[in-house]
């Protein structure tokens, strides 16, 4: 019986033992919280080395981007604790600062030293300040993205169709750089039998259901001469959203879904997208730069069948892209907030960076992307730092998601349904971001 | 056997718990044995729905929870009643569950006339006819999107060999006019057999002697089938409409899994409208008043109803 109740003992204490050492070890473990894509993999990656260096373990909670504001916009509303870092998409920070679910970062950036001055403009205005344009930073820029194009670089140089194409539109074959000459070439291309196979002008995004649709439109819109609000005026859309200029971006954009997209394409995002270019449906694909890597690498397309080009330039030789990415940020509901802002220090550091960028995702600091060696280091390296400087963003305010759905409906009713005109489409956008401006009591 | 174990239960049980059980009424005792479900009801939809009630006159938004939540008394409903995208998702929930039903009622109730008539391998068929209804609405939904893909799927190019027209052309998920249909489609061709299962239930439950008194008179089978086969089975064919009526007019998973709502907003209906206004633009007040309104409407639609099936089944 002695013997018995010892055994039990000694089990009972073990058991306790491992349990109380393992969570000293995890005590410190650091969740961070992102969309499930191939950065995250990087992101997995160079983060061994941060625990490498610091003892602190990382867990990741990825989720896909069709989820990936659902989930995490209800785990901060909700006050959650899963997240102790979290990349959140640019437009999150009005909302996400306003409701107080990012900790503030001026006063560390201060202590530690971190310039905002060292990173690339735009996205410390994108993914870091808010209010917009004042020194109130949220998030550390952590991976900069931009929507850009890829083509076939493998069929632009085939002689028969150099020949043919100049023939028909008088200049030579090769990335566009306006937006008449994209639809010309996407034209060309569209049914076009090349090796045996059907192919088609241009995937763009058409997605409906979170926010493609309106990524897409808006990168052509901007380059048209779309403008959100009046510059002197804030929150004044009437004769800026629905100017003639925009008009013309619009119906440009509808143009060329008509006439040049693959059949079936009516809700088209980065995923279908790239499925698309590589399986050779495609002679162009508009995407965000995030996608380049794996394109590059890819057996089919990539290596020296693909090439990269801007977002060509509007009517009137404006030109911008849609900016995509995120910065990272400490989630103030976190228990571990020590332990994360180490995080934010070490993620912030150049060789850090720099490896970030050699692992496949985006560094946005000037230290690394204006290094010499850096347009050299990646065929699509010019083409992001080039994109990088042109870039815009769609509102990034605490009501962005009903502004988003506004104009999801609007472009899609217009652009893939045809409903009623590109006139209308903007006029009743002006109408609804206006309402929901006026319930947020800002007009 | 069961007394001697009841005996034994009753001697287990200690006598101060037993005294209590004693003073118990047979009613009380009744309440104790519901009060759990009853409670657990209350928690999970009793208690929420009038929270929703609450909320439907509030500006309250889920991702704002510092915000100051005003009361905008009925200025949710006047707004989602006046419009117009609203009356548009209704009219095309209202289209969708009119068609569905329709041709789901019609052919699930010649399924299950066919099959009553007990053929040979009638069983084989039977079994073969309800596989697409057990299936999850997720598979469901993703493998017609593929089925409906115009340059790999099956069904463009089964419609391209009947009717000659390119199967690239043939986009029934993106083309506005077959963007509705291609929904109806895939829910007939899921639900039927449930309708077919319930009218066969009705059919089978009608007396073989009716028929034999019929055969006697010499009425004919078409005779006997609009005076004794569709009168006897209609409480069944009624109650299976109401069953899909209902279901349909929430029907979420498989508009968002095909289309998305899409193209446009050609096949939006009031569920997607919902889910979009709750939980991507984060209008909860608003939605929680939009939710009321269905609510309603299902709820008094579906009275009515049951009230004229009752007419029906006293005939």
């Amino acid at each position: 019986m002695k013997s018995r109740l010892k055994l039990a003992l000694g089990l009972t204490s073990a058991i306790t033992a491992s349990t109380a050492v393992s969570n000293v070890a995890h005590a410190e473990d650091l969740t961070l919280c992102w969309a499930a894509w191939d950065p995250a993999n990087a992101l997995v990656e160079l983060s061994k080395d941060f625990t490498k260096e610091t003892g602190i373990g990382m867990k990741f909670e990825f989720v896909p981007w069709t989820n990936y504001a659902d989930r995490f916009l209800n785990e901060l509303n909700s006050h959650g604790k899963l997240c102790d870092l979290i990349i959140g998409d640019s437009q999150w920070i009005g909302g996400a600062a306003e409701n107080g679910h990012y900790v503030k970062l001026n006063d560390f950036f201060d202590k530690e030293k971190i310039s905002m001055d060292d990173f690339v403009p735009a996205t410390v205005v994108g993914y870091s300040e808010w209010p917009k344009n004042t020194p109130n930073y949220w998030a550390l820029p952590a991976m900069g993205d931009v929507v850009g194009w890829t083509y076939r670089k493998d069929w632009f140089s085939k002689p028969e169709l150099q020949k043919e194409f100049k023939e028909k539109y008088g200049w030579d074959l090769g990335p566009p750089t306006t937006f008449d000459q994209l639809k010309q070439v996407a034209e060309f291309f569209q049914k076009r039998e090349i090796d045996g196979k059907t192919v088609y002008g241009a995937s763009i995004y058409t997605e409906r259901g979170s926010e493609g649709i309106t990524m897409g439109a808006m990168d052509v819109l901007y380059s048209h001469g779309f403008q959100y609000e009046n510059p002197k005026k804030p929150y004044e859309m009437e004769g800026f959203v629905n100017s003639d200029k925009s008009v013309k971006g619009l119906e440009f954009y509808k143009a060329l879904y008509d006439c040049c997209t693959p059949p079936g394409a009516s809700n088209s995002y980065m995923g279908e997208g790239v499925d698309a270019f590589k399986s050779g449906q495609v002679a162009m694909h508009m995407n965000f730069a995030f996608t380049w890597p794996g394109l590059q690498k890819d057996e089919n397309v990539g290596g020296d069948k693909i090439g990269y080009f801007v977002n060509p330039k509007g009517p009137d030789g404006e030109q911008f892209a849609q900016l995509g990415g995120q910065g990272i940020s400490v989630v103030s509901y976190s228990d571990k907030q020590e332990a994360a802002l180490k995080y934010i220090k070490w993620f912030a550091n150049k060789d850090v960076q720099a490896k970030w960028w050699s692992l496949g995702g985006y560094s946005c600091l000037n230290a690394v992307v204006k290094d010499p060696a850096f347009p050299a280091s990646q065929p699509y390296a010019q083409t992001f730092l080039d994109s990088m400087a042109i870039v815009k963003d769609f509102w990034a305010e605490p009501s962005y998601a009903p502004l988003l759905q506004a104009s999801q409906k609007r472009f899609h009713d217009y652009v893939v349904a045809g409903q009623g005109s590109a006139k209308d489409a903007l006029d009743g956008l002006v109408k609804d971001w206006t309402q929901v401006f006026q319930d947020d009591g800002k007009m | 056997m069961l007394n001697r174990t009841a005996e034994n239960v009753a001697r287990a049980t200690p006598e101060p718990l037993a005294r209590k059980v004693r003073g118990i009424s047979d009613k009380g005792l009744a309440w104790l044995f519901i009060s759990p479900t009853i409670l657990l009801l209350l928690a999970i939809n009793i208690f929420p729905l009038f929270w929703a009630i609450y909320l439907s006159f509030t500006n309250y938004r889920a991702n704002r929870p510092n915000e100051v939540v005003k009361n905008l008394g009925f200025a949710n409903y006047q707004r989602i009643l006046g419009d117009k995208d609203i009356w548009l998702a209704m009219q095309t929930t209202a289209h969708f569950v009119f068609w569905t039903i329709l041709l789901q009622t019609l052919i699930g109730f010649t399924l299950a006339w066919l099959i009553d008539r007990k053929f040979r391998g009638h069983a084989f068929w039977t079994t073969l006819i309800l596989v697409p209804m057990m299936l999850s609405p997720a598979v469901v939904g993703n493998f017609w999107r593929f089925l409906y893909e115009p340059q790999i799927g099956l069904f463009a190019y089964a419609i391209s060999f009947v009717t000659r027209i390119p199967p690239t052309d043939i986009q029934m998920l993106s083309n506005v006019s077959l963007a509705p249909w291609s929904i109806i489609i895939v829910d007939t061709w899921m639900w039927t057999p449930y309708v077919m299962l319930i009218c066969l239930a009705g059919l089978r439950s009608i007396p073989e002697y009716i028929y034999e008194a019929a055969e006697v008179d010499r009425a004919s089978n078409w005779r006997q089938f609009w005076s004794i086969t569709l009168p006897m089975a209609l409480p069944f064919i009624m109650l299976a409409v109401l069953f899909r009526g209902i279901e349909n007019f929430k029907m979420f998973d498989m508009v968002n899994l095909l289309t998305g709502g899409g193209p446009g907003s050609t096949t939006e209906v009031a569920s997607i409208t919902l889910k979009r206004q709750a939980f991507e633009s984060w209008r909860t007040g608003y939605s929680s008043a939009f939710a009321i309104i269905l609510f309603v409407a299902v709820f008094g639609l579906a009275n009515i109803y049951v009230k004229a099936l009752n007419k029906v089944k006293q005939r």
